[in-house]
């Protein structure tokens, strides 16, 4: 089974959503600062979503990370749904 | 007060401050006008896609846009190549009018763009997705990049504009419609727009749903394909681009400090729905043509020089070129369309034109039609054609026609900044 690790959430934002000159996405407090802060909003974290759900096969309800808050809050979340895919 | 929210008898002076340019003749200004003056071509065969078997192989296409230098790293793939066009060239308008938004009153600046296919390309790139691999697969950009206000909204959101923005869809007439409506807003309590307009709707899915005008031109020679007003005239070559434009009233202006490259002098807009048949083409456009001057308190003879729609099709030059001999009289005044250097850009063409008339207008040069050989029978009209007239023009007349019936006239006037004068 895949791993979901933070490389792999900037790689999936990258890809879906792009970063802007002046955020860095490789930054040491990349994983709690809040997904506004790096310029996200709801649409990218849907993109984000529906990324995650493709290439990791699991289903992410809809709503169920409408209100998260840092990619922190996403790994634990995703790292979640995979232990619950592989029992 | 009318219906418009316009005090009776109250117009302030509209001028324009900053120009900004992605067209098939160059990326800014200066080199768009170097391309105009020099008759150089922007029109090839299309590298966007392989266009072998489609019926139109040849366009403008911009050359050498990278939107990863040249547009926020966020909204490259959020958004459309069309609002890519927009928000470079927006970000070029506004230096070039050395406008700080962040130094101005948010609800007193605008944005009113021209879009005519949307994000077109965006679009079928997920169209796609949806197609060959399921509706999981279609991004969430797709709800926000494709539809005609995309563009005015992250030009908005960009740059703080949060006073009336709007969007104008009026095929290749919305670039005049679009800044016909900044005026109104410069007369509504709103200091500075953003106005113009932009399409690249280089693709198949939107090449395809141009074809049933039947008025696009299937010839395979760039230099043969697009010949408005020419006994060769056979339709018209699509093209991808535009410009945005500063516009602000003329006390901002004076109070910022800067100079103009002229002014909106007058604005007029008709409909005609009838496309088949030259008569009530001209009919229309010649009315819009008197109240637009009626608009600016003026009579044809100043008129300097007239950009013309330049549609391409035989019937539709003619009623045209009638519309214009029966204002100006015969020969009356002189005609060009500097749009054969980049094809017709839709949202962008008009927006393009205006930008070209105002260039024109400062460096004081009416710029020639490049590519021509022998004029259309019928057309009496004073084509400038080989070379740039130097008559120092200090009016110019942009018209604009959209399929399906969108006719409008914009009259700009010379502005105090001549930079670009030889």
């Amino acid at each position: 089974m895949a791993e979901f690790t933070l490389d792999d959430l900037r790689r999936i934002l990258r890809a879906g959503a792009g970063v802007d000159e002046q955020t860095d996405l490789d930054g040491e407090h990349f994983a709690d600062t809040a997904f506004a802060d790096l310029g996200y909003d709801s649409l990218a974290l849907l993109e984000l979503v529906n990324r995650v759900e493709r290439e990791y096969g699991i289903g992410i309800p809809d709503g169920d990370l409408a209100h998260t808050q840092s990619p922190r809050e996403v790994l634990a979340y995703v790292h979640a749904k995979l232990r619950e895919a592989r029992v | 007060m009318s219906a418009s929210g316009i005090r009776p008898g109250r117009r302030g002076r509209s001028v324009v401050t900053g120009i900004g340019v992605v067209a098939p003749t160059g990326i800014g200004a200066a080199r768009h006008w170097e391309s105009v003056l020099a008759g150089k071509s922007g029109i090839g065969r299309i590298t966007r896609f392989d266009p072998t078997g489609y019926p139109v192989r040849v366009a403008g296409e911009v050359p050498g846009f990278r939107a990863g230098e040249q547009v926020p790293g966020r909204l490259v793939p959020q958004t459309d190549r069309f609002t890519h066009f927009a928000l470079a060239a927006a970000e070029d308008a506004l230096t070039d009018a050395a406008a700080d938004p962040a130094t101005l009153p948010e609800y007193e600046m605008a944005v009113v763009t021209a879009s005519s296919s949307g994000g077109t390309e965006f679009g079928q790139h997920e169209m796609e997705n949806l197609y060959q691999q399921g509706s999981s697969w279609v991004g969430a950009y797709q709800s926000i990049a494709w539809f005609y206000a995309a563009t005015t909204g992250q030009v908005s959101i960009r740059h703080g504009m949060r006073g009336p923005c709007g969007v104008i869809c009026g095929e290749q007439a919305g670039g005049l419609d679009a800044l016909g409506q900044s005026r109104r807003l410069l007369d509504t309590g709103s200091r500075l727009v953003l106005s113009g307009g932009t399409d690249a709707s280089l693709c198949p899915y939107g090449v395809v749903a141009q074809l049933s005008t039947g008025h696009l031109s299937a010839e395979d020679d760039p230099a043969r394909a697009y010949l408005p007003f020419d006994a060769a005239a056979s339709g018209f070559v699509p093209g991808e681009g535009g410009a945005i434009l500063v516009v602000e009233n003329a006390e901002s202006a004076r109070a910022r400090g800067v100079p103009s490259y002229g002014e909106l002098l007058g604005y007029a807009a008709g409909f005609d729905p009838t496309t088949d048949g030259t008569a009530a083409r001209h009919t229309v456009l010649v009315s819009v043509i008197r109240r637009t001057l009626a608009d600016a308190g003026l009579t044809p003879d100043a008129v300097d020089m007239v950009f013309a729609d330049a549609s391409g099709v035989p019937a539709e030059d003619l009623a045209e070129a009638r519309a214009i001999a029966e204002v100006f009289g015969p020969g009356g005044v002189p005609v060009t369309a500097p749009k054969t250097l980049t094809g017709r850009l839709y949202a962008g063409g008009a927006a393009l034109d205006v930008a070209t008339a105002l260039l024109a207008l400062s460096a004081g040069v009416i710029p020639h039609t490049a590519g021509l050989g022998r004029p259309a029978p019928g057309c009496e009209i004073d084509l400038v054609l080989d070379r740039p007239r130097q008559t120092d023009p200090r009016t110019a007349l942009v018209l604009a026609r959209g399929h399906g019936g969108f006719t409008s006239a914009l009259l700009v006037g010379a502005g105090d900044r001549d930079a670009l004068k030889r």
